[in-house]
């Protein structure tokens, strides 16, 4: 029997309404509810990883004021902050929250292809949060290995959190990727089988690519911080040696033996390195659509786009031990890192010039999902030239484990893919709630969120070249950092919490926005994807009504001459209007 | 890490290909009829058996880790191998006749032959409870002779892989019990037959991973 698609079938399968509470808000299969569940649990984890951060900073910026952050409490918090915002933050936002969203959506299908996968995917999340939150609570705290989590120090006593808080991250991390696979699965699948007819794989926003080819590393790159989880969970408990070497601890020999914590750095960035690439090509795609709407024009090169996706995808899975030539190795093994490393910037650049080339001669509309997009290009850019400073074997060891690193990381994988976060928020907004949200509210957000940040990290740099080392819980007096250095940590410090206290603006804006905002139209910006095309704002279950879309071109159809409106969104068929960059071209 | 690295290399090259097969020689910004015919799907297979695909890359990439981790420890001053007990070449033989009675069992799901799922499902389920608890008494046996998780790493990998793969199975375990409950209550060989061809495909797959794991022990 041949097998017949889904878009094909599609009145063979029934949607029945959701008519409770519970199934319609608490147990939902509808995807668009799930991804607010995520987004929601994301962003209640992420404020507060924001405040933890503020937390060191106060340390940090004026050592000794205050009582109640010990040396114990600010490892956990440094911990903690990193291993929430890269996994339960950024992860479950990026895959969790949008790609749930937007992949059923901009497909055209009527929900994931494993709804009630999908609604198990999210629970277990929520469940990896609380065993997460509970390590504060549990005695000796959360674990405070930092939120590489390298053995022996985490296991180790004298370690903050080794009693318990290491034993419940481990597992908080393990129920996440059940989480992760469950939702994975769903998304790769139906972005291979459901999408609506016409939907052909290079007719499909780069937000889609990005969220996809993400997922495919997700799925092939947490295995790897399972299989370190599971082991080092037995070196805690058990007393077996995968990581653990013989080591004398309070004037005693441990029963450990002979185990390889360089095994373990390699396991962990080995899932690492993809990681940052799980929360970048989301990013990715999603910036490339904003700036396309916004600039009222299609994205720059799109074919090279979705191939430059699918070449850092393919690079990310080898570069990983780039994070550990401080670690001792082979030579030659940091020559073949140190070069991936420097090839993968190809294809990143790429995608710069291509964004850069968007922006060039369109009609920018500086709304603010276009604000934070820009802002998006500058933090990136900056973020990757240091990378490609610490990407070098001989730059690399005298600023390994400096402020460097720390300002590096954080724009390019901090700041970055979160000002594409409130890209996306403000430019969905709409569409999710059927409301528009404040503009002014939203541009005060942004500016002071843009060079809230710089004031954070760009002094950050000159630290590092200082020399002054990260995870330190307190500087002292040392010859080597001037006054200035200094007076520079406690400006650092002040910016920190002005950022953080900004972004009350963004939670009043849509709270407010939510309650009392201008009713939005279905497509407010003029965008050409399906998702903007539904018959109802917000859309309801099931999304299209009775008939699925059929899409007759790609997502980037703006400003095209002899049509008297700037955008054919992807249903309007070719006989109808005329089409993308084929106009006057006789075949 | 070699040993992942070419695993996933394989496997990203294999998804990296094909879907530049499908991008390559397209003019995405033109709008032609021809595209128009082509409904939601890239491969002619169900959601199903791509998820399950899908899933088998994941457990493939888990798998290469635990044994890229294996092969790297291995090499340290204090790895004493361990001596297999003979019961896994029984336990393996289990393993295989359940693999077989789930490709006869799937035979016939396809034909169409009701009467042989439930003899097929039967001794499929048997023979993998019983290889699960054959590795039970391998566990049991090493124990007894005094070969813990923390006399030293070979015997730590031992139970650790052994225990990962037994998981997997129970997994599978349990999408059996669903077919078989299935069967049992007078389900038609139509009903079935897809979650008995994957159930197929994840045993096969199951059996492959155990020659590995068990020729990887052997030889170490």
């Amino acid at each position: 029997m041949a097998y017949v698609s889904i878009a094909d079938r599609d009145h063979e399968i029934e949607h029945h309404d959701p008519t409770t509470f519970f199934t319609k808000y608490i147990w939902s299969q509808d995807h668009k509810v799930i991804a607010i569940q995520y987004g929601a649990i994301a962003i209640f984890v992420g404020v507060i990883a924001l405040g933890l951060s503020v937390m060191m900073r106060l340390q940090l910026g004026f050592p000794s004021s205050f009582s109640f952050i010990t040396p114990e409490h600010y490892y956990q918090f440094v911990t903690m902050h990193g291993m929430i915002m890269v996994i339960y933050l950024l992860t479950a936002l990026f895959l969790g929250g949008f790609g749930n969203y937007l992949i059923p959506l901009m497909c055209g299908s009527r929900d994931m292809v494993f709804p009630y996968m999908n609604m198990l995917s999210v629970w277990v999340y929520a469940l990896s949060v609380i065993i997460l939150l509970a390590s504060f609570f549990v005695p000796g705290g959360s674990t405070g290995a930092g939120w590489t989590l390298y053995p022996p120090q985490a296991i180790a006593a004298g370690t903050p959190g080794v009693e318990w808080g290491i034993l419940l991250m481990l597992l908080s991390l393990a129920v996440f990727i059940v989480a992760f696979t469950m939702g994975g699965l769903n998304y790769v699948t139906t972005v291979l089988q459901a999408r609506c007819r016409g939907m052909t794989l290079m007719r499909m926003p780069l937000s889609v690519w990005g969220i996809f080819t993400a997922t495919i590393l997700g799925l092939l790159a947490f295995p790897a911080l399972l299989v370190s989880a599971i082991m080092m969970i037995l070196d805690k408990t058990v007393m077996s040696s995968f990581f653990m070497p013989a080591m004398i601890s309070g004037g005693e020999q441990l029963a450990y033996q002979g185990g390889s914590p360089v095994l373990f750095q390699h396991l962990f960035w080995f899932f690492g390195h993809p990681e940052v690439y799980i929360v970048a090509l989301p990013a990715f795609g999603i910036v490339s659509d904003v700036l396309a709407t916004h600039a009222r024009k299609n994205i720059f090169g799109y074919r090279m786009m979705v191939w430059a996706i699918l070449a850092i995808g393919g690079l990310s899975f080898v570069v990983w031990a780039h994070h550990m030539y401080v670690s001792g190795m082979n030579p030659y093994f940091g020559f073949f890192f140190a070069t991936t490393t420097l090839i993968i910037a190809v294809p990143t650049a790429l995608k710069v010039y291509n964004w850069v080339l968007t922006l060039w001669q369109g009609n920018i509309h500086l709304r603010v999902p276009m604000l934070f997009a820009i802002g998006f290009i500058f933090t990136f850019i900056h973020g990757g030239l240091t990378g490609i400073f610490l990407g070098n074997v001989v730059v690399d060891l005298p600023l390994s484990d400096t402020y460097f690193v720390v300002a590096h990381f954080h724009m390019v994988m901090g700041v970055s893919p979160v000002l594409v976060v409130f890209a996306a928020i403000y430019h969905w907004f709409p569409k999710m709630t059927g409301k528009m949200y404040d503009e002014r509210l939203g541009r005060w957000h942004f500016w002071l969120t843009f060079l809230g940040t710089y004031s954070i990290y760009l002094p950050m740099h000159y630290l590092g070249f200082l020399g002054v080392p990260r995870r330190y819980f307190a500087m002292g007096d040392t010859a080597f950092m001037p006054e200035s250095a200094h007076t520079l940590n406690a400006s650092i410090t002040i910016s920190a919490i002005f950022v953080a206290l900004t972004q009350i603006i963004f939670f009043v804006n849509i709270i407010k926005s939510m309650r009392s905002g201008k009713k939005a139209d279905s497509n407010p910006w003029g965008a050409t994807t399906l998702e903007w095309q539904t018959p109802d704002t917000p859309p309801k279950h099931g999304n299209w009504g009775h008939e699925l879309p059929v899409v007759h071109r790609w997502a980037y159809d703006y400003s095209v001459p002899g049509y008297h409106e700037d955008f054919i969104p992807q249903n309007v068929p070719a006989s109808k209007a005329p089409v993308g960059r084929d106009h006057g071209v006789k075949h | 890490m070699t040993i992942t690295l070419v695993f996933l290399a394989a496997i990203m090259a294999t998804i990296i290909g094909w879907l530049l097969r499908q991008t390559l020689n397209t003019q995405p910004w033109v709008a032609s009829a021809a595209d128009d015919a082509v409904s939601g799907r890239s491969l002619d297979s169900n959601s199903k058996t791509i998820a399950l695909t899908m899933f088998l890359c994941v457990a493939t990439s888990l798998f290469a880790l635990f044994i890229s981790a294996y092969m790297m420890r291995m090499h340290m001053h204090d790895w004493s191998p361990v001596t297999e007990p003979n019961l896994l070449w029984f336990n393996t033989a289990l393993l295989v006749m359940a693999s077989i009675a789930y490709q006869l069992t799937r035979n016939a799901a396809v034909a169409g032959r009701k009467g042989a799922l439930k003899p097929g499902l039967a001794i499929a389920g048997l023979m993998t409870v019983l290889f699960l608890g054959g590795q039970l008494l391998a566990w049991q046996g090493l124990n007894a002779s005094g070969h813990y998780m923390t006399s030293n790493p070979a015997h730590a990998f031992f139970y650790l892989l052994t225990a990962v793969h037994g998981l997997h199975l129970l997994g599978g375990l349990y999408v059996w019990a669903r077919s078989t409950v299935k069967v049992w209550t007078g389900a038609e060989a139509d009903g079935v037959r897809l979650s008995i061809e994957l159930c197929t495909v994840y045993w096969h797959y199951l059996l492959l991973v155990w020659i590995v794991l068990f020729g990887l022990l052997l030889s170490t």
